[in-house]
């Protein structure tokens, strides 16, 4: 099988989204969900520094390569195995700010784990979002084996796996692509690079430039995607989506991106980049960006960014409240589910 | 009811469940053409085909992690793992993954699936084909770990452990399989996880073993009734969930019990069986509890002197139950 790794350019123009098939509609919701995102997340980090909740772990940064590649999937129907950043890819998938905030306080009505896995664990059985934990890469395998799945059922669903570039140094990255390759399952790898694993940067990773160049040792092509274009985000994950959905076999889009947050509410970045590099990324934002392109496009007017904002922000108060009210797990919960019969009993 | 081996019966549970129920299949190393290197599978991927009796890449924790992803969507997988000693590059898979998923999200997802895995020695399989891995694993909160030791028991925990919600590790004694031969009931025979069984009624001693222990048990029960000491047999089946009832009631029976299992001694299963009595039937006892186990060693060597000086066997067994029967 002939691989390669190209580079997407972004195209200009002001009917981009449409030439990818995409309404005016379809490609604001892509951007409400964007702003959403970054809007849980920042109320996070605040509440966080208020010593109202422990831990925040973030999605800042990376919202075009996230929504961007999830908009090419069904949701309900496709399946995703996210990594802890992807608040894009979930709230694509149909969660909603009210689960993310019960995550963020760890309450019992948390539908990804009952207040259990610290933030960022996303896990839906029902929205076909498959639960992960905090060991890197395991998600991988998993994703091959619901691909699997589908291909012995022989049903059309594609799934997508998300990971980080350090993520691509683990085994089971290695022996997942390899899996998928040699049974030509429909799946998609998101590798979103953001440069760094915690402070660890890509050239201590990896001797190579690109992730995606892997791709060819496992027989399926691998690209390279500017991860802040959410459009070309779209466009790559919907030409990958299709190979998988018809048979073609998995492929491999590397997303260039940045994280803008520390590693997490524990870390301190400073002490391994330096602010101005943090700065040069800011100015290629991923939302600031897309709006720019939907103004220029006539797409995004005041009065919708308006309306957008204040549903945003709405839906964000709305979940931070009800959350920080929510009832904490009892003691008695402990015990529970460790096995599934427990719910039958 | 027709006499068979263990891994006749192991074979027929599988063929037997993955002909019930479509979503049921087996993946692992060498489980395709070659029908596994034990022939557990011999057979199958000629009549289930190569979507259900996977060849896998020589890679374990890609086994597993395939699994999990295909007991999430709908799928009733049996990962084989070649041999129990070569299980440790999927210990990230099955420790943190598959026994936490079912607890880590609230019982949102539970993984019904089946890894099994050829354990134990006296095989002359060395350091890293003899292993016994069964304590490991049943200190993982979130698996289910069964050890069958008879065709009927092999056939019946294994249709019981594919059919069950949660992860199970199935160990299959290498020793066992063609050495062990046993009626097994016609029909869906099942026999329950969680369950011991009392293989034979005594009332002087309990010995309580499982696995190719069972066997040896058996036999210095035979040898002690003719020397008049009648000693009771109990086989776990299943080491987790284990069965404190049946436990109990053996030790409250006899007052006196030996525990054998080839396994490292420290922190062994005789170690939570002894526990289990001390806190239950202290008062019953007539005797301390013993243990008869395979020495803290990292394995097995090769050679059969230091083979047979790790290994209890049915010699060594007696000596201790005499120990006991005389306290």
């Amino acid at each position: 099988m002939a691989t390669k790794t190209q580079e997407i350019e972004a195209k200009g123009g002001q009917s981009r989204h449409r030439g990818l098939g995409l309404s005016d509609d379809q490609a604001l919701r892509i951007y409400e969900v964007m702003r959403l995102a970054r809007a849980i997340d920042e109320r996070m980090w605040l509440i966080n520094r208020q010593g109202r909740a422990p831990f925040v772990i973030s999605c800042q940064g990376q919202e075009g390569a996230q929504v961007g590649t999830a908009a090419a999937l069904r949701p309900g129907y496709d399946w995703v195995a996210p990594y802890y950043r992807d608040a894009g890819v979930i709230l694509w998938f149909g969660m909603t700010a009210r689960d993310q905030m019960l995550s963020f306080f760890a309450r019992r009505e948390d539908p990804n784990s009952g207040g259990r896995q610290m933030p960022g664990h996303f896990g839906s059985r029902r929205l076909h979002i498959v639960t992960g934990g905090s060991p890197v890469a395991t998600q991988l395998p998993h994703a091959a084996g619901v691909a699997l799945a589908s291909k012995q059922r022989k049903e059309d669903a594609v799934t997508a796996v998300y990971f980080g570039e350090g993520s691509a140094s683990q085994g089971d990255t290695h022996e997942a692509m390899n899996f998928a390759g040699i049974h030509k399952l429909a799946l998609v790898f998101v590798c979103e690079n953001n440069g760094y694993a915690i402070s660890v940067p890509q050239s201590q990773q990896m001797a190579i430039q690109n992730v995606a160049d892997r791709a060819a040792g496992y027989g399926f092509p691998g690209v390279v995607v500017d991860g802040n274009d959410v459009l070309a985000c779209y466009e790559v994950s919907r030409q990958a989506v299709e190979r998988a959905r018809h048979g073609e076999g998995p492929t491999l889009i590397e997303a260039k991106t940045y994280r803008f947050t520390a590693h997490s509410s524990d870390d301190d970045d400073k002490r391994y980049r330096r602010a101005e590099e943090v700065a040069i990324w800011r100015q290629k934002d991923p939302i600031q960006r897309y709006a720019k392109y939907l103004r220029d496009a006539g797409t995004l007017t005041d009065p919708l960014e308006a309306e957008i904002t204040d549903r945003v922000n709405q839906q964000v108060d709305e979940a931070t409240e009800y959350a920080e009210q929510a009832p904490d797990p009892t003691p008695d919960d402990l015990t529970k589910f460790v096995y599934k019969e427990e719910l039958q009993a | 009811m027709a006499v068979k081996t263990v891994i006749e019966a192991i074979r027929e549970g599988m063929d037997e469940e993955m002909a019930r129920d479509p979503s049921v299949f087996l993946i692992g190393e060498d489980v395709g053409n070659r029908g596994g290197v034990f022939l557990a599978s011999d057979g199958l991927f000629k009549k289930y085909g190569e979507l259900r009796v996977i060849d896998s890449p020589l890679a374990e924790s890609c086994i597993v992690g395939v699994a999990i992803g295909a007991a999430v969507n709908g799928m009733r997988p049996i990962a084989e793992i070649q041999f129990a000693d070569f299980i440790a590059p999927a210990m990230n898979q099955i420790v943190e993954e598959a026994a936490r998923f079912c607890y880590r999200t609230a019982g949102d997802f539970n993984l019904p699936m089946v890894i099994r895995a050829p354990w134990g020695g006296g095989v002359h399989g060395a350091l890293y084909h003899s292993q016994s891995i069964e304590a490991t694993f049943a200190h993982i909160p979130g698996l289910k770990v069964v050890a069958p030791g008879t065709p009927a028991d092999a056939k019946g925990l294994l249709k019981a452990a594919i059919r069950d919600p949660d992860p199970v590790l199935y160990l299959e004694h290498k020793r066992t399989y063609r050495l062990v031969k046993g009626e097994v009931p016609d029909g869906d025979w099942v026999v329950p996880i969680g369950k011991a069984d009392v293989k034979r009624e005594g009332k002087d001693l309990s010995l309580i073993a499982y696995g190719l222990m069972l066997t040896y048990c058996l036999e210095v029960a035979t040898k002690l009734a003719a020397t008049g000491i009648s000693a009771e047999v109990l086989d776990l089946r299943t080491i987790k969930p284990i069965d404190q009832a049946a436990i109990v009631a053996t030790a409250r029976k006899t007052g006196k019990v030996l525990v054998v299992h080839e396994d490292n001694r420290f922190a062994g299963i005789a170690a939570e069986v002894m526990a289990i009595i001390m806190e239950n039937a202290f008062d019953a006892l007539d005797a301390p509890v013993m243990r008869l186990t395979g020495p803290d060693v990292p394995a097995m060597p090769f050679n059969h002197v230091l083979e047979e000086a790790f290994m209890p066997n049915v010699e060594k067994i007696l000596v201790k139950a005499k120990e006991l029967a005389a306290y």
